[in-house]
């Protein structure tokens, strides 16, 4: 699967170039020039973050999770989700591993989706490490506000549609 | 239009940062826990797993910068402040949820395309929306990420759960920075 997104990924990359190319030798260099500058400057950053998330997640009390989140928990455990969505650390793998450890140990299911919406939307380490190095703060900011009652919302919307 | 460079002139991050610096000592603290802890056997595994994740990375975040740079360079920007501006209505954030579910690519793909559409022209709504709607809502992630994690039941209803949501982060952000515009024009 992740050599599929990577042959989609340089398959438009490469007909964004063939494209350039046709604008002239100098557009096609540019876009090579500043791209490679941003994924040098990006390196760092991006290295920090994935090696330090595996040793981050080591130091969550995993245990904690199931009992407060559980279906019985309600409006307040999808609060505690999404609180904990929004304080947790680390790429994917941390983020997705505690949703389906929690899901696998009792908690509701909206409580996960909870948790997993406020992650993907607003982790504080994220809009920090990758966000604002890269975007107008006023953008990030911006984003991160209007994304806070979106948790709230999705979870309410599962309650609706019931369990799958 | 190439002629003129302040177009596409971008906020580029510097050597140093205080998030970083933040993150880094955070992440030193925790590495020496694990050590000290739990021993140097699993803080090797740790380091294992993840550095076969951060190679793993690479190319996409490559092609990432890259099909950012050559977006900026190459979509014209009378057709972003169409589809996109903040002339664009609702039309221009439902164009920007279809960009954000279509185009490839994980979290760290999503800024530099961010930016380069807002450094065209596109508004602060439609970027939202994109945005969220890339994470939320784009299949590659959920496909990669989600889908060995949760199982497609799960993860097929909680994606349909949030189709409105990126319209809805847009939509705020629009009235958010117009009652903020409004608010700055009431000043003397």
């Amino acid at each position: 699967m992740t050599l599929a997104i990577n042959l989609m990924l340089w398959g438009i990359l490469a007909a964004l170039a063939v494209v350039a190319a046709t604008r002239g030798r100098i557009v096609l260099q540019q876009g090579v020039r500043e791209g490679a500058v941003d994924f040098l400057r990006l390196l760092p950053r991006i290295g920090l973050g994935v090696l330090g998330s595996g040793f981050i997640a080591e130091m969550l009390p995993r245990e904690l999770i199931g009992p407060w989140l559980g279906p019985e928990s309600g409006v307040t455990g999808i609060v505690i989700a999404t609180l904990g969505g929004a304080l947790t650390p680390g790429g994917p793998v941390v983020g997705f591993s505690i949703g389906a450890a929690a899901l696998k140990s009792g908690a509701g299911a909206p409580q996960v989706i909870a948790y997993s919406t406020a992650w993907a939307l607003y982790a504080v380490h994220r809009l920090l490490l990758w966000e604002v190095p890269l975007m107008p703060a006023r953008i990030v900011w911006l984003r991160a506000a209007v994304s806070l009652p979106l948790p709230f919302i999705a979870a309410a919307g599962a309650m609706l549609l019931g369990k799958p | 239009m190439l002629r003129d460079p302040n177009i596409y002139s971008r906020r580029r991050p510097g050597a140093f940062d205080w998030s970083t610096a933040v993150i880094a000592a955070v992440v030193g603290a925790a590495a020496a826990t694990v050590y000290f802890r739990d021993g140097s056997a699993r803080f090797l595994a740790i380091l294992d797993s993840d550095l076969f994740l951060f190679g793993d990375m690479l190319p996409k975040v490559l092609a990432g910068c890259l099909i950012g740079t050559f977006v900026t360079l190459l979509l014209p920007r009378e057709i972003v402040v169409r589809w996109v501006g903040s002339e664009s209505g609702f039309s221009g954030l439902l164009i920007a949820t279809v960009a954000g579910f279509v185009l490839p690519g994980g979290p760290v793909t999503i800024y530099p395309i961010a930016v380069a559409l807002l450094a065209v022209g596109a508004d602060a709504g439609a970027a939202v929306a994109f945005i969220t709607s890339w994470t939320l809502i784009g299949y590659t992630r959920a496909l990669v990420w989600e889908l060995p994690f949760f199982g497609p039941d799960f993860v097929l209803w909680r994606i349909l759960v949030a189709i409105p949501l990126p319209i809805l982060a847009g939509v705020l952000a629009r009235l958010a920075l117009r009652a903020f515009a409004a608010r700055g024009r009431g000043k003397p």
